[in-house]
């Protein structure tokens, strides 16, 4: 269980940079939602891995799970959200207004070349 | 006022929401909702100031849930120095705003309000996580900001901003998890007392979960390799929201002094942090900003380099936090601030009167109202450059004498005589530009306006601090000496509570 969570965090957050670094505003989109996903992961995390600690107080149960990183990555989650949804409003205007979905403006010069090859 | 520490980040918020209820009243009734709300916060700010010139640390726990449980708003002298530089800024930036840059776009007031009150909490907070909440609020409001007023230049700087800060976001949200999981607390002055005693198999974890979050503070206030969205970012906001910006940088160094000598003490597990790798950046970070200052095509441009420079120079001194050194770095902080912030609302004034000309820096109209606006560029330049005899002056003198170990001094004193040399230079250019040209000035000059005079008066923000200069050394002295005690804010926030006791963890 232990392996399959780090490596679902270390692929996931791995995805995320590789995408963020990409051009185009549509993947760094994406790269910021798959780091964001890995972040909450891993958040989750902190509060370690157990299978007989229920997260509400239960008879019979040897301990309860820790509630903290719960609240944190609810919290995040949250703020996460708020931001893609801002990123992705201020993507289309940029697009709007500059005729492309480049992120860097120094890329505009090189327009005729597609970027993803 | 047992209430009173809350306050100057509990008034923009509430101010902000009912600017928000009130958004499709007239633009004067907003003005004097943000006005008053901003007023109040430098009223509460000031109050707690002078409490706190004299007496103990102040904590607040949020519903009276006491630490290290609980979420406290901790103000100590370095926190209420920072809030009222906050509001000081925000004043003239609000008035400068109000002169029409507020009607380019919707909702400015609320999200102003919002940076307050962001910026205000990163002061003031005293858990991690929460920290984190407010730099989301306050980098929120500065997206928002930052594109207010639309154009192809503001949509594209701000992408790379956003960009950059969630994934700066990220790492904050990394850091804190590893360190949850290592220390099992994220309230500061719990962590500052479970660091030392910390096993040595989780030490590697913790170093690297501060070296993160370290990372992420340095990000924020433009460390060389993290340093070339601010040049682009601040030159494309509209003026009073880029002066607002210049105490943005502040708040990461501001994060990195309270994480390096409150919390790290000298706890084994995060000694030499810094070491050599903080000095040697803030050296290329303030060489970057004079090659941008010599580039700069527009004052604004020039004036966002500036911004630069004062980081390097406020990270430099950080990486050596000696007491005498904390002190330097306190007094040149709010000297730094205001200058930059007063340089940023003075191009937007010149822009206001040069036609399309803007704020470029070639020959054109002269700028009407010489004498006013011309002898305010002069003040914040010999501020900026430091020459003697403004607060520039006495802040590189207390930073050459203080801040760097004597193997370091050579280069250190370098890097602020040159970039001193260097700013003194391209300032004067500028003037020359801008000021002495033998061409009429334009006939539509705006005159009066309560922005104008807000920034002349920032303008008299140096002088007043070389008169004032003894008091203000030695308030900075004696906020060093507490943050270096650091039971002061430790014992406020935790008091005399037993240690917790914690579950084992796997």
């Amino acid at each position: 269980m232990e392996l399959t969570l780090s490596l679902a965090v270390g692929l996931l957050i791995a995805s995320g940079v590789w995408l963020v670094l990409r051009p185009r505003t549509f993947s760094v989109v994406l790269g910021l939602t798959l780091l964001a996903y890995g972040v909450n992961l891993l958040i989750l995390l902190s509060g370690r891995l157990g299978a007989t600690s229920p997260p509400i107080a239960m008879k019979g149960a040897s301990g309860l799970a820790d509630p903290l990183p719960q609240a944190l990555v609810l919290t995040a989650i949250v703020i996460g959200f708020g931001m893609t949804a801002f990123l992705v409003t201020l993507s289309l205007r940029a697009m709007g207004e500059t005729g492309n979905d480049r992120v860097d403006p120094a890329d505009q010069g090189r327009a005729g070349k597609d970027p993803d090859g | 006022m047992t209430h009173l520490p809350l306050l100057p980040f509990l008034i923009p918020f509430t101010a902000a929401a009912v600017l928000l209820l009130i958004g499709q009243s007239g633009p004067a009734t907003q003005r004097m909702v943000a006005l008053a709300a901003t007023l109040a916060g430098l009223a509460a700010a000031g109050l707690l100031l002078v409490q706190l010139a004299d007496g103990p640390v102040l904590a607040y726990a949020l519903g009276d849930w006491p630490a290290p449980y609980g979420i406290l708003f901790v103000v100590d002298r370095l926190a209420a120095q920072m809030v009222v530089l906050l509001f000081l800024l925000a004043v003239p930036a609000l008035l400068m705003a109000n002169d029409g840059t507020d009607r380019q776009g919707l909702h400015f007031h609320a999200l102003f309000q919002l940076q307050l009150a962001g910026l205000a909490g990163a002061f003031l907070t005293g858990d991690l996580f929460n920290l984190f909440v407010c730099f989301e609020i306050l980098l929120l409001a500065s997206y928002s900001l930052l594109v207010h007023g639309n154009g192809p230049r503001r949509s594209r700087a701000g992408l790379i901003y956003v960009i950059l800060n969630l994934v700066g976001s990220s790492l904050f949200l990394i850091a804190l998890a590893l360190i949850y999981g290592t220390l099992g607390t994220l309230s500061m002055a719990d962590i500052a007392r479970l660091l030392p005693q910390l096993p040595s198999a989780d030490a590697p974890l913790v170093r690297a979960a501060f070296a993160i979050l370290v990372g992420v503070f340095l990000l924020k206030s433009a460390l060389l390799p993290m340093a070339f969205w601010l040049p682009h970012a601040y030159s494309a906001a509209a003026m009073p929201v880029a002066a607002l910006f210049a105490i943005l940088t502040k708040v990461g160094i501001v994060a990195v002094l309270r994480l390096s000598v409150t919390i790290f003490g000298d706890a084994p597990a995060v000694a030499g942090l810094f070491q050599p790798w903080l000095p040697i950046l803030a050296l290329g970070t303030i060489a970057l900003g004079v090659v941008a200052l010599f580039a700069a095509d527009r004052l604004r441009v020039a004036a966002a380099s500036l911004v630069l420079i004062s980081s390097g120079t406020l990270l430099f001194a950080l990486a050596f936090a000696t007491t005498d050194g904390t002190a330097a770095l306190l007094f040149y902080l709010p000297h730094t601030t205001l200058a930059t912030g007063g340089m940023m609302m003075l191009a937007g004034l010149i822009a206001g009167r040069r036609g399309e000309l803007e704020d470029r820096l070639v020959r054109g109209p002269c700028v009407g109202n010489r004498l006013a606006i011309g002898g305010a560029y002069a003040l914040f330049a010999v501020a900026i450059a430091g020459l003697p005899p403004l607060s520039g002056f006495i802040g590189k003198l207390m930073l050459m004498q203080e801040a760097a170990p004597l193997s370091w001094r050579p280069a250190w004193w370098a890097a602020l005589l040159l970039s001193g040399f260097a700013v003194t230079l391209v300032l004067a250019r500028v003037a020359a530009l801008i000021f002495w040209q033998p061409d009429d000035p334009l006939p539509d000059q705006r005159t009066g306006g309560a922005g104008r005079a807000a920034v002349l008066l920032l303008a008299l923000a140096s002088p007043v601090m070389v008169v004032l200069a003894a008091p203000i050394s030695a308030w900075a002295l004696a906020t060093a000496t507490q943050l270096h005690a650091r039971t002061p804010y430790l014992d406020a926030m935790l008091g005399d509570a037993p240690p917790t006791r914690r579950e084992v963890r796997p």
